[in-house]
């Protein structure tokens, strides 16, 4: 078994023993009807939290995405509502706007070598903002093409439901996977997070990676504020409050190393079901207070931060060993 | 407003025949509650009310609070569908975006009220919905001063809620029906104090100074209990005796505005009530076990207090709520 997979299989059996105990408790837990529901309900985390893979896996961070979030959904129902346009034109509006904005934080990351933490802080602030003044009511979207979508799904046995907005995450969980391991572009963000030096040496092109990482980034948060505002069928300022920290959270527990330049893709994927676990369990005991979840992800987080420590400090004496020889 | 006045009617009868009917019950259902959070002291007490009623009904209560975030709102109800519950409470944090999950709750025949506030959605994705009537509410408070005064002439300062907000629009409205046919009582002053307390007391040491040191205000009517006590603050300051030299009318009845009035500093409360579940469980009992539909729309009872009404009891009853 290859080391470097232990915190992908570490996080895949506690999401199986945990799923295991909680359907134990509550047989009812263990229906499509739930897992359907795990996709459809996290779809914005989840496609939000592949970005922030990326960022994560290149050794920065990006705590503007829920603020992108919030601020598409927005955007795209005032272009809908208000300017009449088609939602998949507003869609690719917003699309092109959230892109612009990660380029123009990425810049700022790569040229002026300002941490992302204060830039994307900066930028976390201009979109909540931005999308307050717009509008800071709720604006509902009312459009054929969003009743189609909501109508549209894939029915399994057992009242279960892929919706377009689950598939679409699961989607762009596989393209995420392919970009990361399978491109030039996955290694030079690799690279980037191991050393960002003994990588410029090796020839990755640090700005250009950097400022495509930030765009990734942003846009994958603009589709998610597109799944979000079809999720509620409305724009909010206030909606997505904290979605960054969540993401984060799904990677770190997916089994990223939050120094970066190792983890997994797959990994981040089952750090968005166990979110979803956890807060499924607690509507399902009803007793519980609902902050329990953060506890919960809390303790996990810490968990696994400890986990990598030891991995990696006991992946140290080998590399003595190596000089010494 | 007579149609306002039939489905309160109407709703608070419904109410008394289902309460009596009790006894079969829905003791056993299982109810999902999806709350908004615990943003204010009310919405505490609507939770903690919400639990006793349960409790009370033998009602296996599964509460999600959803600290201000609709999309946790609708992760809950869709955990309370796939759990297969018998019937949903939810207080919408906002009033758009719930279609997609009502339709879902609908189509697995599982009843949802709407509890306080209301949706922007067919009315047909929801057996009823519980409010109250803030209009009505403004509406009472006025009237009764008017009733107080008698046909004294009373000039009134008002302290409104936060500016643009739907109970301070509603409430304002509302006083000024209640006042509207008595030409001795009037409002002379009207701000914004915030619903808070530390503002109502700025906002009515201004109404105090700009009168004279107070000698030309007969009442002050605040939008909530909370100003009335930061004003009553500011009456004391400027050597007047609240309740008597300027009368005190407010709405809400929290537990802080009847330890004045049991001070002898406050005149009257108009309650928004946190029993929000006590008629939806009756309305969804009398559905759930007769089958019959509810009104839409449930106006809760926007009850008056007067220190007439043993201030110290409600204190006592109310103080452990979560206000």
């Amino acid at each position: 078994m290859n080391r470097s997979l232990r915190p992908l299989l570490a996080t895949t059996i506690i999401f199986v023993l945990a799923y295991a105990l909680a359907v134990s408790q509550y047989p009812g837990l263990l229906s499509t009807r739930v897992l359907g529901n795990f996709l459809t309900d996290n779809a914005f985390l989840g496609i939000a939290a592949v970005g922030m893979t990326f960022v994560i896996l290149a050794g920065g961070i990006d705590l503007s995405v829920g603020a992108v979030i919030g601020f598409t959904t927005v955007l795209i129902a005032v272009l809908v509502m208000w300017a009449g346009l088609h939602p998949l034109a507003a869609f690719a509006v917003a699309l092109v706007v959230a892109a612009a904005f990660g380029a123009t934080m990425g810049a700022a990351i790569a040229y002026l070598q300002v941490p992302a933490f204060i830039v994307t802080l900066a930028g976390m602030f201009l979109a909540r903002g931005a999308a307050s003044v717009i509008s800071p009511d709720s604006i509902g979207i009312k459009h054929d093409f969003y009743t189609a979508v909501s109508q549209t799904y894939l029915l399994l046995p057992g009242g279960g439901r892929i919706t377009v907005i689950g598939g679409l995450m699961v989607a762009v969980f596989v393209l995420g996977a392919l970009l990361a391991h399978r491109t030039r572009f996955g290694s030079a963000v690799y690279a980037l997070g191991g050393n960002p030096t003994s990588a410029a040496l090796m020839g990755v092109p640090v700005p250009r990676t950097t400022i495509l990482i930030y765009t990734l980034s942003s846009t994958l948060a603009g589709l998610a504020g597109a799944v979000f505002s079809l999720y509620t069928k409305a724009g909010y300022s206030l909606s997505a409050v904290g979605v960054e920290l969540d993401a984060i959270a799904a990677v770190v527990i997916g089994g990223t190393l939050l120094t970066g330049g190792y983890g997994f893709i797959a990994g981040t994927f089952i750090g968005v079901l166990l979110q979803g676990l956890v807060q499924t369990y607690i509507v399902f005991d009803g007793s519980l207070s609902s902050w329990w979840t953060k506890i919960v992800i809390g303790g996990l987080l810490f968990m696994f931060i400890l986990l990598q420590r030891l991995i990696f400090s006991a992946s140290a004496p080998s590399r003595k060993a190596l000089w010494k020889a | 407003m007579s149609i306002l006045h039939k489905t309160a009617l109407a709703g608070g009868l419904a109410v008394l025949l289902c309460s009596s009917a009790l006894a079969q019950g829905l003791s056993g259902k299982v109810v999902g509650f999806s709350q908004i959070g615990s943003e204010s002291g009310w919405r505490a007490a609507e939770t903690s009310v919400t639990k006793a009623e349960a409790e009370r009904l033998g009602i296996d209560l599964k509460f999600a609070d959803a600290q201000q975030k609709q999309e946790n709102q609708i992760k809950a109800i869709r955990g309370f569908i796939a759990q297969g519950v018998d019937a949903i409470l939810v207080a919408p944090v906002v009033a758009t975006g719930w279609e997609e999950v009502l339709t879902e709750a609908k189509e697995a025949s599982i009843p949802v009220v709407l509890l306080d506030r209301g949706i922007e959605a067919p009315e047909d994705l929801y057996l009823t919905s519980v409010a109250s009537d803030q209009v009505k509410e403004g509406r009472v408070a006025g009237e009764w001063l008017v009733g107080a005064v008698g046909d004294k002439e009373c000039k009134v300062v008002e302290l409104q809620g936060t500016v643009g907000s739907s109970p301070a629009i509603n409430r304002k409205q509302g006083f000024e029906e209640g006042i509207a046919g008595a030409a001795n009582v009037s409002i002379i002053r009207s701000q914004t104090g915030d619903f808070t307390r530390s503002k109502g007391k700025e906002v009515m040491e201004g109404f105090i100074k700009a009168e004279g040191g107070g000698a030309g205000i007969c009442a002050v009517y605040s939008h909530n209990d909370d100003m009335a006590v930061g004003a009553i603050q500011a009456i004391k300051d400027a050597g007047l005796k609240p309740g008597t030299d300027i009368l005190v009318v407010s709405i809400d009845a929290v537990p802080d505005i009847f330890a004045a009035m049991v001070a002898g500093e406050a005149n009257a409360t108009v309650e928004l009530t946190p029993n929000m579940a006590g008629p939806a469980f009756a309305a969804l009992d009398a559905y759930l076990n007769g089958g019959t539909v509810p009104e839409k729309f449930i106006i809760t009872e926007s009850k008056l207090y007067t220190p007439a009404d043993d201030p110290q009891g409600e204190y006592d009853r109310r103080k452990g709520l979560g206000y």
